[in-house]
């Protein structure tokens, strides 16, 4: 006879920390990595901002970035990614 | 390059739709189990869990023999994303059945039934991949044997399934079988809702890091293209793929 078959059930008051205790642990698990890839993506933002700032000091000097594209708009870019000038509908998604 | 953020939105309203209406069946619908009572309500997380992060393993093999076939880097890098999940899915579920053990065994790990076994040690197989990636430096060799890695894992996962299958002794009650499931209807439909919103949540999760992970690379090749390779900061080394 297995363990399981002979185990006996657990009143409802004592078995609910246990079942609470396990979906409280999925969404923790959740949280976490929701949390991290948050962190990850503040710091691709920061990036993108440094990076138009760094073609914005170019332009300031007077030279052109390598291959860049004189019309590039990244701010308008970066407005439009964060839902600035976005419309109804027109998800970045 | 492909966007892995198309259809994200659709999915995730999807998988949060899911998930809520099998926690409501969950919670509200589903008898009580007549042997373990409302303990048995951990099993419509542990099981999906557990299932889809196996499936998981096995998928991230599937996109290493595409990796190899193909050399296309990118399916190494959906290898170790789909890998990365089922980590972490994994993980889940062994805390998730470890807390059911303790309050229907007593104890939070039993060492004699082998399906408890194997699965730690497909789950510690690939808790090795990530130090084994960033052990190799050269990003090239690092991709390729990464995918052989990932495909004996893969592969390793059916083989131990089946292993387990045969086993006479154990403590683990074999609630589905290959001929059906020993469930009653309203138990079924609940576990099968239950395994769809997991099953979702894996495939929003890999296409939001897959996503995550194309948005840096672009925006570095961007970098690169605009101010040229002189002002970047070479890459560091890592376990993850690079493009």
């Amino acid at each position: 006879m297995s363990l399981y078959a002979i185990a006996p059930a657990l009143p409802l008051h004592a078995a609910g920390k246990y079942v609470a205790g396990a979906y409280i642990v999925f969404v923790l698990v959740i949280l976490i990595y929701v949390t991290i890839m948050a962190i990850r993506l503040g710091r691709t933002e920061r990036a993108l901002v440094e990076l138009g700032r760094d073609i914005a000091r170019r332009e300031e000097a007077g030279g052109d970035a390598p291959g860049a594209p004189a019309e590039l708009d990244l701010e308008g870019e970066a407005a439009h990614l964060s839902g600035a000038s976005r419309g109804p509908g027109d998800s970045p998604l | 390059m492909p966007t892995y953020g198309k259809g994200l939105r659709g999915l995730s309203i999807l998988t949060f739709a899911t998930i809520t209406v099998a926690l409501i069946l969950v919670f509200f619908y589903v008898p009580l189990d007549a042997t373990q009572g409302f303990i048995q309500k951990i099993f419509y997380i542990h099981v999906p869990l557990a299932i889809v992060s196996l499936c998981g393993f096995v998928f991230g093999g599937v996109l290493a023999v595409m990796h190899l076939r193909t050399g296309d880097r990118r399916y190494d890098m959906r290898s170790y994303v789909a890998i990365h999940m089922a980590l972490i899915f994994g993980v889940a579920a062994l805390v998730a059945g470890s807390i059911w053990a303790k309050a229907s065994w007593g104890h939070w790990w039993v060492w004699n039934d082998p399906t408890l076994v194997s699965y730690l040690i497909i789950l510690l197989m690939f808790a090795t991949y990530m130090p084994f990636r960033f052990s190799i430096e050269d990003p090239e060799r690092q991709a390729r044997y990464a995918s052989v890695f990932a495909i004996l894992g893969g592969a390793f996962v059916p083989l131990n399934f089946i292993a387990v299958r045969a086993a006479q002794q154990y403590v683990h009650p074999r609630v589905l079988t290959l001929t059906g499931s020993n469930l009653p209807g309203p138990m079924l439909l609940t576990f099968l809702v239950s395994l769809l919103g997991i099953a979702l949540l894996y495939i929003t999760l890999w296409k939001y890091e897959m996503a995550a992970k194309n948005a840096r690379i672009q925006l570095r090749a961007l970098r690169r293209r605009l101010l040229g390779d002189d002002d970047l900061s070479p890459l560091q080394r890592s376990a993850a793929p690079s493009l």
